[in-house]
């Protein structure tokens, strides 16, 4: 080995705690890169993985009763792989103990084989007996929610017939991976099952005898999914079809693929950030530890060496520290990667998980890091080299003070020595110093951000269910009713306000742009559940023109003034030309709010209302609940606080969890930047410190100088930090809204102190340990051997 | 290596008209001001004067480590002063030696390996051992810098500098820092790289005594050569009294 590797392994040991602290900073930028890009990544490979494997179909097509025979037409339309017909009906079930009976889908599966499409996945117990027409699989999900196990009897009632039936087995499904009660958004496992029973027994229970009411279809790689579409709708138009639609509007597909594409993109906003800020303490320490090598380099000139080979010299140097940090950012990664998926394959119940990081993570991690280093030192190393070897190899000058003379008196009248000591090499180095600044603010800024963030969260749930919803029950009917529903929930004791709304499923198109969603028919002036803009003032609805969703108008690419049109998937099926109106703020969902009357008015018919939003005296609660349950036509009854419980949940656990662990990754790199700048300006001043030991200064003093300095530029760091925070929470917080739910960029004060309040913990404790170091300086020693 | 064969009237350096000014303006510090002289090859030669005479930039400019801002520098053959930092850096690497008033080790070295740092890059270096041998070293080859005392170190820096072979050998101060009898036995060890090796020795210092060990002395003042003196009556470092 050269003697220069030996200087090199050396070296790196001597300053084995500082190369780690800046190691830790570039591995936790990478290891939140690669975490982010494995999760995303096996997210996606499983659920195509699990789709393929269950058969998820490609089309869903609803009809209100078709011959088993019209799946041979179905079959022979160009491009169609595979068809399966099945009943698909609504189910009640009722559990002891639920005061109000929870909404169920009841599927049918074909008594001697596996369905062809939409199998379903056998998570315990055993499969339906063909011979049992009383035997049924329950999602599991809700099984556990329940504490149902096979075995277990449950209570349901199926086109108004009670039954009771025997749970065989507990089953999950890629088509029911998110569950959501009617008329929510939030999915709730306790609040909305799926039975898979005998085809038989529910063609009998459903009327459907030698029919179906549901068609699945897969698709050949070559075929065209709008194509498909037109034939499935002209062949079972006839049988009451609703209209056909791809698996990409399929309701749990869309959720999770919501979900999955919230990840990407706060995969794709965040770890950037988090990476470049921690390139940039690398890039800062990495050119000081350089800079302070200056006279060894000029040394190593003095014997001849090439500008080259140091380069190459200290080039190692770097990227041992670099690439150990961007290695174990990798490795941590990888690790952390697969356990926050394995979180997130339980609360997407997949039943495996394939997990899977693009190398293009890795080597962008590596790159970077490589970069920031190696940019770090080639910048100082050329400024040495253009100085002759025998300036290099010089300490030096002592920095000309001079310029902070102007100052003097005013630093004479108001600093003692040691002040002025601070006050000067701080105005003496301006470059250094902001650089410290800005890499203290930049570490403080990703923590205003993270905590801005979880501030956004709460302000979302927050404004959601105390501004925009104000009612305290929704109740939805099973069909659209007359008025006589309002007036029977309106004489109810107890029930304040009602306010009914009729939701109708609609495809929404603006050119190419479309989405499949409802519209929600409000009356004009609500009260309950209102619409608002950007100052969370109401807005009215209007019965001339639309009002939406901003993300809906974001999808839709619209603007209001425009016309949208309106493809109602109900009753006439109208089609509508509507302009927008207006956008309403919206967190939660992606609603289009039309006028009630107007809405029924384009359906041809009157006072038609899917539900009510209730306002009621709490005393009153159990007995309206009671009411509620027995009334035939409730299909459901949601109370706001389980909806709210609901999102709340989604929003720990679905694609916002990863906050949790972006706030800590945060939280360390703010720490190691403050670390880092403390431990290389104690490096820097090593000398200087003993020289003032030996002139009689004690630790303490010795220790102010240096402290001193630290504490100034962590002070100035803090308003620098909070501007530069603000902005980055814009950035992140648009990276985690999603079309589910939006996360404002609001100004919590209180992120701004919290995180003001842990750059000065991570100052006093960086202090406290440098301040160990300098209670160990030998100041014989160190002024004994130059460098 | 070209000082195989002394031959005492060829002068290694020649030195015209050198002048180095350091910054500009108000503030610019003459720091030569035209300096002419002749070192021959072989010779051990002092530089002697006051602090901020010159010398030490002289020293500098010879060695390759500085550029003059006039006049003309010839080391044998070849102008110094119209070589550039590639060319420089050769040169250096060939023919120069260099041992500083501090010691300038690198501390994460031990005494071998910093010797080997400069075996390394030369084309027919002496064995580090030897080196270390030479300067008395024997016992203490894998010590670190900071396991040594001050007279050690400055052998260990001696050691490096005699082991590539140099042509010239270049001290700056190399006693400055070390107490009388420790200052003897490295002026002895250069003594005898000079006799041994056959190199030419510039050493600078401002104790005059040592002078009483050199061939030729040279007294600069003020940027300039005041007095070059050749010494008829050479003695061994052992002899000099401070």
């Amino acid at each position: 080995m050269s003697p220069l590797d030996h200087k090199l392994l050396r070296d790196l040991w001597r300053i084995k705690g500082q190369a780690a602290a800046i190691a830790v900073v570039i591995a936790v930028g990478v290891l939140l890169l690669v975490m982010m890009d494995g999760l995303v990544n096996s997210l996606v490979e499983t659920k195509t993985a699990y789709y393929e494997r269950y058969r998820l179909a490609d089309v869903f097509a609803s009809v209100t009763r078709a011959p088993r025979r019209t799946l041979d037409d179905l079959a022979a339309i160009p491009g169609v792989a595979a068809v399966e017909g099945r009943v698909n009906g609504a189910a009640l079930i009722d559990l002891p103990g639920q005061q109000v009976p929870i909404r169920a889908q009841a599927v049918s599966v074909p008594e001697f084989r596996a369905p062809a499409l939409n199998d379903d996945y056998l998570a315990a117990g055993r499969a339906i007996d063909p011979a049992r027409q009383d035997q049924i699989l329950l999602l599991e999900g809700f099984a556990n929610a329940h504490g149902l196990v096979p075995g277990d009897a449950l209570t349901v009632t199926m086109n108004g017939a009670r039954r009771t039936l025997e749970i065989a087995g507990l089953a999950q499904s890629p088509e029911f991976l998110y569950t959501t009660p009617p008329g929510e958004l939030a999915p709730d496992d306790a609040r909305f099952a799926v039975i898979w029973m005998n085809e038989k027994a529910l063609q009998a229970a459903f009327d459907l005898e030698g029919a179906f009411n549901e068609a699945l279809l897969a698709l050949g790689r070559d075929a065209r999914l709008p194509a498909v579409l037109e034939a499935v709708d002209r062949i079972l138009r006839p049988f009451g079809g609703t209209g056909a639609y791809g698996v990409e509007n399929q309701m749990s597909n869309r959720f999770l693929t919501e979900e999955i594409n919230s990840l990407r993109a706060s995969s794709r906003a965040v770890p950037p950030i988090f990476l470049t800020v921690a390139a940039f303490l690398l890039y800062i320490v990495i050119s000081r530890m350089i800079e302070s090598e200056r006279e060894q380099v000029g040394l190593l000139k003095a014997f001849g060496y090439s500008s080259a080979g140091i380069g190459l010299h200290y080039l190692k140097f770097v990227l041992a520290i670099a690439m150990t940090g961007a290695a174990l950012g990798c490795l941590l990664g990888i690790v952390s990667g697969i356990n926050v998926a394995e979180f997130y394959r339980a609360y997407y119940k997949f039943p495996f998980l394939l997990f899977r990081v693009d190398p293009a993570a890795f080597i962008t991690g590596f790159i970077v890091s490589v970069l920031t280093a190696s940019a770090g030192s080639f910048i100082v190393l050329r400024r040495v080299f253009a100085l002759a070897p025998a300036t290099a190899m010089r300490p030096p000058a002592p920095a000309d003070y001079s310029r902070s003379e102007r100052l003097g008196g005013v630093f004479r009248a108001l600093l003692d020595q040691p002040s002025r000591m601070v006050a000067r090499r701080l105005i003496r180095q301006p470059v250094r110093s902001l650089a410290s600044t800005a890499g203290i603010g930049a570490g403080m800024a990703l923590s205003v951000a993270m905590l801005s963030l979880m501030g956004g969260f709460d302000r979302t749930l927050m404004l959601n269910f105390s501004v925009i919803d104000r009612s305290d029950v929704t109740v939805t009917f099973t069909q659209p009713l007359g008025s006589d529903a309002i007036y029977a929930l309106q004489r109810m004791e107890g029930v304040l306000v009602v306010e009914p709304f009729r939701n109708v499923s609609a495809v929404l198109r603006n050119g190419l742009h479309t989405y499949r969603g409802a519209i929600n028919g409000l009356v004009a002036e609500p009260e309950l559940n209102r619409a608002v803009d950007a100052d969370m003032e109401a807005i009215y609805i209007r019965d001339d023109g639309i009002i939406l969703a901003e993300a809906l108008a974001e999808i839709l690419r619209i603007a209001p003034g425009e016309m949208l049109t309106v493809e109602i998937q109900e009753g006439t099926r109208p089609v509508l030309q509507l302009p927008v109106a207006g956008v309403a703020r919206s967190l939660l969902g992606s609603p289009a709010y039309f006028e009630l009357g107007a809405l029924n008015h384009s359906l041809g018919e009157q006072n038609r209302v899917s539900g009510a939003h209730l306002r009621i005296d709490g005393a009153y609660g159990d007995v309206i609940y009671d009411l509620l349950k027995n009334m035939p036509a409730v299909a459901g009854v949601s109370l706001k606080s389980d909806a709210r419980a609901s999102f709340e949940t989604l929003m720990d656990t679905g694609a916002g969890a990863i906050r949790y662990i972006m706030a800590a990754i945060a939280g360390i790199i703010t720490f190691g930047i403050v670390y880092n700048s403390a431990q290389i300006a104690f490096a820097e001043r090593e000398r200087d410190l003993a020289s003032l030991r030996v002139i009689g200064f004690t630790k303490g003093e010795a220790a102010f100088v240096l402290l001193g300095e630290l504490a100034v530029i962590t002070v100035v760091a803090l308003p620098v930090g909070s501007v530069l925070g603000y902005y980055m929470s814009a950035a992140i917080a648009a990276g985690f809204s999603t079309d589910l739910y939006r996360i404002p960029t609001i100004f919590v004060p209180s992120s701004y102190g919290t995180a003001a309040i842990a750059v000065l913990a991570a100052a006093i404790v960086s202090g406290w340990l440098v301040k160990r170091n300098v209670d160990r300086i030998d100041p014989v020693a160190a002024l004994k051997t130059r460098g | 290596m070209r000082n195989g064969s002394k031959a005492p009237r060829e002068p290694a350096f020649k030195v015209e008209g050198l002048t180095k000014v350091f910054g500009t303006g108000h503030s610019a510090v003459h720091a030569l001001r035209g300096v002419d002289l002749d070192i021959p090859a072989g010779e051990l030669v002092v530089l002697l004067g006051p602090s901020g005479s010159g010398k030490s930039t002289l020293l500098n400019i010879l060695g390759g480590l500085d550029h003059a801002t006039e006049g003309r520098v010839r080391f044998f053959k070849e102008e110094l002063t119209a070589m550039n930092d590639a060319q420089l850096t050769r040169y250096r690497r060939r023919d120069v030696g260099f041992v500083f008033q501090f010691y300038n080790l690198m501390p994460s070295l031990t005494a071998r390996e910093n010797v080997e740092l400069v075996t390394e890059i030369a084309s027919d270096p002496l064995d580090p051992a030897e080196a270390l041998a030479l300067v008395g070293l024997t016992e203490r080859l894998d010590h670190f810098p900071a396991q040594l005392s001050g007279g050690e170190q400055q052998r260990v820096a001696i050691a490096r500098a005699v082991a590539k072979r140099p042509t010239v050998l270049f001290c700056d101060e190399p006693t400055g820092a070390l107490d009388i009898r420790t200052g003897r036995s490295v002026l002895r060890v250069l003594q005898d790289v000079n006799t041994q090796t056959g190199a030419t020795v510039v050493i600078i210092t401002h104790a005059a005594a040592t002078a009483e060990m050199a061939d030729r002395v040279i007294d600069f003042a003020d940027g300039r050569v005041r007095e070059i003196s050749v010494n008829e009556a050479k003695v061994s470092a052992e002899q000099i009294q401070w």
